[in-house]
């Protein structure tokens, strides 16, 4: 990257791209995330700026959370970045810091996922920071989000406070210009440290003071919202006035053009001077806003008048079309008849394992054993759908052992197991694995072992002997880990051989103990497996039993009819990775890897 | 100039998102004002993907409204017919003659579409069907390309000057993927010529 020349760089890029490059303008020197979607991008563009962002993947993002307070507190600059439910996780120090307050500036990231794109569920994490009591800045483009991340970091200096930068899957990863003017990351001389328990240590006595002193903070922070470039109006046709923020402003540029916008940037606490006086100089008040009424509710209790309208716009995500819909009830518009409607027969294509992918062998297996599976959050979600059909309850990060632990303390019977992936378990599996253990509840953990974070992208964890900087790191055993909290029957099994899954998770769920089982295969995408292989269907061989066909392997694909109903199998060999899983489920010696 | 409205669909896996970044940055090199979108995560998995590129003199929303899209381009005929109520009236389709079959048809969950090739020429009568597969694996001898002949394509039914797109190739294919230029820009010139 070329820093050199004093001329404005544009450059294209994402919503998350556009973070990094505004963190590393700010002079943040320390960052630490989680992957999730759609927050991942950010740290792994932070890394390109390794020379000056000390940065790294935390375990989980509570982790990441106290890892910036730390650098904040030590007088850094410093950002993490989570996913929506990310944040459920790093609420803990979160709702503590915004007492204890910021010394070099601190600014963290929730890019929420409207619609559930990638998601267990849809939050509006702007609640969140209005229960926290610190500033939120709403980017509606890549440019806002530049300039708002360094913003935010002058912010929190000024207001010694945690600044929420809230993004959403789709500022986070749509793309476009953007000017970064005189370019250059910088690192900052640290704010020397002072130690000063009444600020640090919020121990009842000190916390009340500080509790106070918060409510003071945001009064003096509305007046500076108020007066913020980051808050503006858009003077056009005063029969609407639209208060609007994030993506939703592009929404209402977009369908309401001609009217007068007020553009919110910095929404908590929210300017309610501006607003009070924009709405004198509009005739309606209208507000636009994605998820939640966050801003709707608290200008409603201003005492204001705000359109009441039938289309729904506080759930799922927002577009133009839905806009649209609000344009033609308020102005009375004529609906443009619909062109066509999407032909809904077609055969679906929802997302599947990876041909070869290790965690399908461990499903097929599990179903066939009749078990109750609790899942976890990770690609081997998708074990819950046919022809797998081997998972029972998904909650969240971690969640899966100790649903388990609860249904056998509720009674219930039969073979039960949790899964969940490598870096999940290292995330939040450790506690649940632990906890059972020290309670003796007989829970069958199986920990699928990939050797990375592959939902979001191939990240690196603390099993894959490799940090995000790219350098190396030691490598944590799982087994090593079991071992250590007192687990007796600690076991590893290749997911290729399917006999011995078989035999082990049996065994493991038969037993009356605690029990870890590592089902190992490295995700076949991050150690470039894809192609390792390839098997081919002898068609003389094959009788059509559609034993292979349970695997649901999107490398197979139906060949002959030999009887009605049943077809041969045909491997498709751009797919296949020769995993041979569908080989050892062939009782006719037919599919053979030929390569 | 009125924003044109690109939406590119077809499979996790297939080059669509690079595809849209090359345009994208053809489209901004030719001075316009531009934005794209794509949804990553659970649907890269093998699902169906779709990313859109709007650029013009002034670009408000990231997303393009249902049955707006100026141009379509399909790397799947199936997910051509899938989004063909995207088009808008008078819209472009180019579709690569390419068929991926669902893990839902291959695993006899749901049956296969019996005439795809008509319902395709139902959806979208005046679409332009481009042997991408083919002109990658036998004429450029790299299957990989395949998504380089269909921005060729596209490349003759936008108003973008081809040298900005080779030019985006070129900012694309950098360090050690330099290697791969003289195939793309092979690919890239043979879709031209397919159309």
């Amino acid at each position: 990257m070329s820093t050199e020349s004093n001329k404005p760089q544009k450059a294209f890029l994402s919503g998350n791209e556009a973070i990094a490059y505004g963190a590393a303008q700010a002079g943040c020197t320390v960052a630490s995330a989680y992957p999730g979607t759609p927050s991942t991008e950010i740290l792994e563009n932070i890394a390109k700026f390794k020379e000056t962002i000390n940065c790294e993947w935390a375990v989980n993002e509570k982790v990441a959370m106290e890892t910036a307070i730390g650098a904040s507190i030590g007088g850094a600059r410093s950002l993490c970045a989570m996913k929506h439910v990310g944040l459920n996780v790093a609420m803990d120090p979160l709702m503590t810091f915004c007492y204890v307050g910021a010394t070099g500036g601190f600014v963290f990231v929730s890019a929420d996922d409207p619609g559930m794109h990638s998601s267990q569920n849809e939050q509006d994490n702007r609640n969140l920071a209005k229960f926290a009591r610190i500033p939120v800045l709403e980017p509606s483009d890549s440019q806002e989000a530049y300039d708002m991340t360094q913003a935010a970091f002058e912010i929190s200096e000024q207001f010694h406070v945690p600044v929420m930068i809230r993004m959403t899957t789709r500022t986070s990863h749509s793309s476009s210009l953007v000017d970064l003017g005189d370019f250059k990351p910088k690192t900052r001389d640290l704010i020397p440290y002072v130690k000063n328990i009444q600020k640090t240590i919020p121990v009842p006595a000190f916390a009340r003071g500080q509790r106070l002193a918060a409510q003071e903070r945001t009064a003096a922070m509305e007046k500076a919202s108020a007066a913020s470039a980051l808050n503006r109006v858009e003077a056009g046709d005063r029969r609407l006035g639209f208060v609007t923020s994030a993506v939703a402003y592009q929404y209402v540029k977009e369908i309401f053009p001609e009217f007068s916008i007020l553009k919110l940037g910095w929404t908590n606490p929210l300017p309610k001077d501006l607003i009070a006086d924009f709405a004198k100089r509009v005739e309606k008040l209208v507000v636009v806003e994605e998820l939640d009424p966050v801003l709707e509710d608290q200008i409603k209790a201003m005492g204001l008048a705000v359109a009441k309208h039938e289309t729904e716009l506080n759930m799922m995500e927002l577009n133009a079309d839905r806009l649209q819909n609000l344009r033609n009830e308020l102005l009375g518009d004529v609906p443009k008849a619909k062109k066509a409607t999407p032909d809904t027969t077609l055969p679906t294509r929802p997302p599947t394992l990876c041909a070869g992918c290790g965690h399908r062998s461990v499903f097929y297996v599990l179903h066939k054993l009749g078990a109750i599976v609790n899942g976890d959050i990770g690609c081997y979600t998708l074990g819950a759908f046919a022809p797998l059909n081997a998972m029972d309850t998904t909650i969240c990060m971690g969640a899966s052992i100790n649903v388990s632990a609860g249904m056998k303390k509720a009674g219930v019977k039969g073979r039960m197991c949790s899964v969940l992936g490598d870096s999940t378990f290292f995330h939040s599996g450790l506690t649940g694995a632990l906890s059972a253990f020290y309670n003796g509840t007989p829970v069958t953990t199986v920990v699928l072992d990939n050797r990375i974070t592959a939902m979001t992208g191939q990240q690196d964890n603390p099993g894959t002997g490799k940090t995000l900087k790219g350098d190396p790191a030691p490598v944590t055993e799982i087994a090593d880990v079991a071992k250590a909290m007192g687990y007796k029957t600690v076991v590893e099994v290749s997911c290729d051989d399917l006999p011995g899954l078989e035999k082990t998770l049996a065994e493991a769920m038969d037993s009356n103990e605690p029990a870890l089982v590592i089902a190992y295969a490295p995700c076949r995408i991050a150690a470039k497996l894809t192609k390792e292989g390839l098997c081919e269907v002898d068609s003389a061989a094959c009788k059509a039993c559609g034993a292979c066909f349970k695997l649901g392997c999107p490398a197979m694909t139906r060949g002959a009819e030999v009887r009605p109903g049943f077809f041969q199998m045909k491997i498709d060999a751009s797919l296949c990775s020769g995993c041979k899983q569908c080989q050892q489920l062939c009782k006719f010696g037919a599919i053979k890897r030929i390569k | 100039m009125k924003t044109v409205n690109v939406s590119l669909v077809g499979v996790g896996g297939q080059g669509i998102i690079l595809t849209a970044d090359m345009l994208a940055k053809a489209a901004a090199l030719a001075g316009y004002q531009v934005k794209k979108s794509e949804i990553h995560g659970m649907s890269q998995r093998g699902g169906s993907v779709t990313s859109q590129v709007r650029f013009g003199d002034h670009v408000a929303s990231p997303i393009i409204q249902e049955g707006t899209s100026d141009v379509l381009v399909a790397f799947d005929r199936l997910e051509a017919v899938r989004t063909a109520h995207e088009l808008a009236e008078g819209g472009k389709a180019v579709v690569a003659n390419v068929d991926l079959v669902p893990v839902t048809v291959s695993s006899g969950i749901q049956p296969p579409v019996a005439d795809l090739a008509g319902r395709l020429a139902a959806a979208l009568p005046t679409a332009v069907v481009v042997d991408a597969m083919t002109i990658a694996r036998e004429q450029v001898g790299n299957e990989r390309t395949m998504n380089m002949v269909l921005a060729g394509a596209l490349s003759k039914v936008l108003p973008i000057d081809e040298s900005y797109w080779l030019e985006a190739m070129k900012l694309m294919l950098t360090g050690a993927k330099a290697k791969l230029l003289p195939a793309n820009e092979k690919a890239f010139a043979l879709g031209r010529a397919a159309v």
